[in-house]
């Protein structure tokens, strides 16, 4: 599997809400000496001045499929260029999608579920976001773009830190890591930022789901709000051990879940498949390593929306403490009734 | 089980491969399209190769970039490219610049009248050129999949998302807005000019009775429709996207309407290209992996022209007399049997 997907075109998604960085990044990811080529899928022309690589205009035109999925859309513009694309394989190394400043990343994403035409030719990189440090935390208040964006993103590239004081800059990281504490996220001036840790992520690989995120091992550490949620609504942030705010947003969350104790299949699965069926237009992501009953392999899984995709990855190592974790990050997630459905799979 | 040779006793399919004359194109190859006595293989950028009945191969460049649309009348092919330009190629190799897209957009769809005129697609704009006429333009909703022009008189059909809009060009306020939910990709006249059929993003075709647009939906695909072809006299429609050819009846008024498609030659690959014989109830179909079959559309009776084993054949074609069967693979592995 590994092989098949390493022969795949990586995509490399860029988002941000306008005025965040996107085209430096973009100039910065081009201009820069690595000998790849890029296709570089973008909204608007004439901001771009690189030669060498192909640069491909595009309209944003989403549309929903006819599966009766009603949160299953997808970018059709995409999919009609990666089939012209795919006429010059080897011409170019990667694919870069811009989105416009406003854009929901999920039809992007789901472009590359759904579509078996560029499932078979091209595969998702990761999700990154350029975010703006000095007005961000004003537009998680105003734009619901801008906070999808951060939700969905797996790098956050914090941009303009020059221009923000210390404690704002801890205010910020704090409202992003309240809606997602999973991305990797880099300080940046003028979005400079190392090219590897914004391409070849492999953050939609089932196989990379650990190696990229050592976050997600210590998710709980970052995810205090919610091991509060039992004692009542925090909403105001407060101050930990170790100096950083931690904020709880009102509207988008992560909620983790972890058991050391095996879950049963056969439970599992329907009440996962259920739980993104009915609240799939909530949960942005998902992501989750899972220890079955009588199962040696470690079984792993991610989701976009509606749609998951999952494997058996490999055997659990010898001394490795079998545990399942999972990760959501969504809208008003109904997390009581999540908690309770993912510990009524366990193993008594 | 075609994957395996069959024992010496057991009942084979009759195969015609010793007669086929390869091709190596050495190039990717998205379709073929025969002009006077050669066929003309369209590359995946910038190139077409010409191949003559003895197998010679002539390479002409046509585009400065990907080819991403191509449509024949036998006389002349043209193309459109991800250089923002239309151009035409005639049977002797001559390459005219026929139009340039004033924002160097991608030129995703190309559609050819009989009587000479011709008609290309940028983003949501349509654009047909003929002869008399000066070039006219259509905006749709949305970026256009398909053009097709009708049979009869200068009217084009246009797929876009949520369905698909006839237009006379010539006929000022006369674009029709045929409404189905989805996103719309190819589409295709029936010979009679009775039916519109689209392929769509989903696994599925749809249609249109164009006398009262009542709707045919045609479904039960496990992949996408890629590739449609009437058979001679437009009595059915066979398609790609499954691993048998899909056929369906359109010789009644009703066309398919209530009706149940012919499955025709299963394999466990899926079909990726069909050409139905301009003049008789056979077609060729190609499939995923590798293999070229002939089909009696009668009674499903098999020749295999091709063995498996490659990528998906890509470009498949007969001449217009029936004589020639021209194929090739995505790499570029192609043949030529004469019948």
């Amino acid at each position: 599997m590994s092989e098949a997907t390493s022969q795949k075109i990586p995509v490399t998604v860029l988002t941000g809400y306008l005025g965040a960085g996107k085209t430096t990044l973009l100039n910065r990811i081009l201009s820069e000496n690595h000998g790849k080529k890029y296709a570089v899928i973008v909204n608007e022309f004439g901001e771009i001045g690189i030669d060498n690589d192909l640069i491909i205009g595009a309209d944003e035109e989403v549309f929903e499929m006819n599966n009766g999925c009603i949160c299953c859309t997808v970018r059709g513009d995409l999919v009609r260029i990666m089939d012209g694309l795919m006429k010059r394989k080897g011409k170019f190394d990667a694919i870069i999608v811009e989105t416009t400043g406003l854009a929901d990343p999920a039809p992007v994403a789901q472009t590359f579920f759904v579509d078996e035409d560029v499932q078979k030719n091209a595969r998702l990189d990761a999700v990154v976001t350029v975010a703006d440090a000095k007005w961000l935390s004003d537009r998680l208040k105003d734009a619901p773009e801008a906070k999808n964006q951060i939700a969905f993103a797996d790098v956050i590239v914090l941009n303009k830190t020059d221009l923000v004081t210390k404690p704002e800059l801890a205010e910020v990281e704090a409202r992003i890591r309240a809606i997602n504490p999973y991305a990797k996220l880099h300080r940046t001036e003028r979005c400079s930022v190392a090219l590897a840790d914004v391409l070849d992520r492999g953050a939609f690989d089932l196989d990379r789901i650990l190696d990229i995120e050592p976050d997600f091992l210590e998710a709980d550490d970052h995810d205090h709000d919610h091991d509060h949620h039992h004692h009542g609504h925090d909403h105001h942030h407060h101050d930990h051990g170790h100096g950083l705010k931690h904020y709880h947003d009102e509207d988008m969350q992560s909620l983790s879940l972890k058991t050391d104790k095996p879950l049963d299949p056969n439970m599992f699965m329907p009440w996962l498949q259920n739980l993104v069926q009915v609240e799939g237009g909530k949960i942005l992501r998902s992501k989750g390593i899972l220890a079955f009953h009588d199962d040696d392999d470690r079984y792993v899984f991610q989701g976009v929306h509606m749609m998951l995709e999952g494997n058996h990855q490999r055997k659990w190592k010898d001394g490795e403490p079998r545990e399942s974790r999972l990760v959501f990050i969504g809208r008003e997630l109904p997390e009581e009734a999540i908690r309770k459905g993912f510990e009524s799979c366990i193993v008594s | 089980m075609k994957e395996f040779t069959p024992a010496p006793d057991s009942a084979s399919i009759v195969s015609v491969t010793d007669r086929v004359k390869p091709v190596a194109l050495g190039m990717g190859v998205t379709s073929v399209h025969f002009l006077g006595p050669r066929a003309a293989f369209v590359g995946g950028e910038e190139n077409v190769a010409f191949v003559d009945s003895k197998g010679e191969i002539t390479t002409v460049a046509v585009h400065s970039g990907g080819i991403l649309s191509a449509a024949s009348d036998g006389k002349r092919l043209i193309m459109g490219g991800d250089d923002g330009k239309v151009v035409a190629l005639d049977a002797k190799g001559e390459v005219t610049l026929l139009a340039t897209d004033p924002k160097r957009r991608w030129i995703d769809a190309v559609a050819l009248h009989a009587d000479g005129a011709f008609a290309w697609s940028a983003g949501k704009t349509a654009t047909v050129k003929s002869g008399k006429l000066e070039e006219k333009s259509l905006e749709v909703p949305s970026t256009v999949g398909g053009l097709a022009f009708a049979p009869k008189g200068l009217r084009l059909a246009i797929a876009h998302y949520n369905g698909a809009t006839l237009w006379f060009p010539n006929m000022e306020g006369s674009a029709e807005f045929l409404p189905w939910a989805g996103s719309h990709l190819g589409v295709t006249f029936s010979p009679d000019n009775k039916f519109l059929v689209t392929t769509m993003h989903e696994a599925a075709l749809h249609g249109w009775r164009l006398a009262d647009n009542r709707h045919m939906r045609m479904t039960g695909y496990p992949g996408r429709v890629r590739s449609m072809s009437w058979s001679a006299g437009g009595k059915a429609l066979a398609t790609s996207g499954a691993d048998t050819i899909i056929l369906w009846p359109f010789a009644s008024k009703d066309g398919p309407m209530g009706k149940e498609p012919a499955m025709l030659a299963p394999l466990q690959a899926r079909v990726s290209v069909v050409a139905c014989h301009p003049k008789n109830d056979i077609l060729a179909a190609g499939y995923s992996d590798g293999t070229v079959l002939m089909v009696r559309l009668e009674d499903g009776a098999e020749i295999l022209v091709r063995r498996n084993g490659t990528p998906p054949v890509a470009a498949l074609a007969w001449n217009a007399k029936g004589t020639l069967l021209a194929f090739a693979d995505e790499n570029g592995d192609g043949g030529l049997l004469e019948l």
